[in-house]
């Protein structure tokens, strides 16, 4: 348990943290009132999680780091999530899209993590995946209802798909801070999910008369650090208060 | 948007198994997505075990304009409360 531990634990946690300040964008901008509650309350999920992943990082780590530490003190270079999530919402398709390719996943990550030997990460999985798979229900149900709607619904997901799905292929890597810990059997095999993510997101592209792309394109990156500009907007946002305030307590 | 999202009707059971209870409405473009709606905007802080959602059009409502004839008839049968029986004492509170 160390610090290489550590890293591999931020790469989900940022993930989370990231995905979920993106969705809490949407409050009180959502095109219904019912998804002006839905999206910030599954990112509430998300944060939770990312918050469960923090507070563990700094047992394994620095037990004198708090979770907000590593969310409010780190700047872009330090951020290890993945592209997908920083994203920016650009508009309802995009950010459907964008959560159903992240939730697929993260149901099959958490369900394999429940098998893990690390009793503090059988217990966050056993929270998040429930989440998950409501999260995957939700925005199953409106790739579906966009993609099999009017010629403008469809158009819009068509143009999510070619914007998003290159980021997707991050999501299977496994970076060597994690490695270690998969052959000890702490953290699942990213690469093990890809195989029933893709049928999983294919059954769904076909009810919703969207093509999966054949193409192998791919954008890298996140893992390292090496992220596009829009992360360092978010981080502006999302920090600022903790930076004006340091130390502030709720 | 009532043409493509029609308005639902939504009834929760509460935790305490009592029968379902109206809450509210929301706008849905069908049955699912209606659910999901329902359990995202009425049961963010534990209220429910389960939800009923029904299209609003599907409600027969009483007309307003008969209430007179509907509802005051009833106010001056005072006889049908049970204020008129003496509850012996070992009963308690009734």
């Amino acid at each position: 348990m160390s610090k290489i531990l550590t890293k591999a634990l931020l790469e989900l946690a940022d993930d989370h943290l990231i995905l979920g300040h993106r969705l809490s964008e949407w409050c009180g901008h959502a095109p219904l009132l019912e998804e002006d509650l839905a999206l910030p309350n599954m990112g509430l999920d998300l944060i939770g999680t990312a918050r469960s992943l923090y507070t563990y990082a700094c047992q394994v780590e620095d037990k004198n780091k708090s979770e907000d530490d590593f969310a409010f003190l780190r700047n872009e270079r330090e951020y290890v999530n993945c592209l997908l999530v920083e994203r920016p919402n650009f508009n309802f398709a995009h950010t459907i899209l964008k959560q159903l390719y992240f939730s697929v996943f993260m149901e099959l990550y958490w369900a394999a993590a429940l098998n893990s030997d690390d009793e503090m990460l059988v217990g966050i999985a056993g929270k998040a995946k429930k989440e998950m798979a409501y999260h995957v229900r939700h925005s199953g149900e409106w790739t579906v209802r966009l993609g099999d709607g009017t010629s403008v619904s469809n158009e819009k997901m068509l143009q999510a798909v070619n914007a998003l799905h290159l980021y997707t292929n991050e999501l299977f890597i496994n970076t060597e801070n994690s490695d270690t810990y998969i052959s000890k059997n702490i953290l699942p095999d990213r690469t093990s999910f890809k195989a029933n993510w893709q049928k999983k997101i294919k059954t769904i592209f076909k009810q919703a008369f969207i093509t999966y792309p054949n193409n192998n394109d791919e954008l890298l990156g996140g893992r390292v650090g090496l992220h596009g500009e829009e992360l360092g907007h978010l981080l502006a946002s999302m920090q600022s208060v903790h930076r004006l305030h340091p130390g502030a307590q709720w | 948007m009532t043409k493509t999202m029609p308005l639902w009707e939504v009834f929760i059971r509460p935790r305490n198994g009592l029968s379902h209870k109206h809450v509210g409405s929301l706008h849905a473009s069908d049955k699912t997505m209606a659910i999901n709606a329902a359990r995202d905007v009425y049961t963010r802080r534990g209220e429910g075990t389960s939800i009923w959602v029904i299209p609003s059009t599907l409600i027969t409502a009483s007309d307003p304009s008969k209430d007179e004839e509907n509802f005051e008839p009833s106010e001056n049968k005072i006889y049908r409360h049970p204020t008129f029986y003496d509850i012996p004492d070992d009963i308690g509170h009734m």
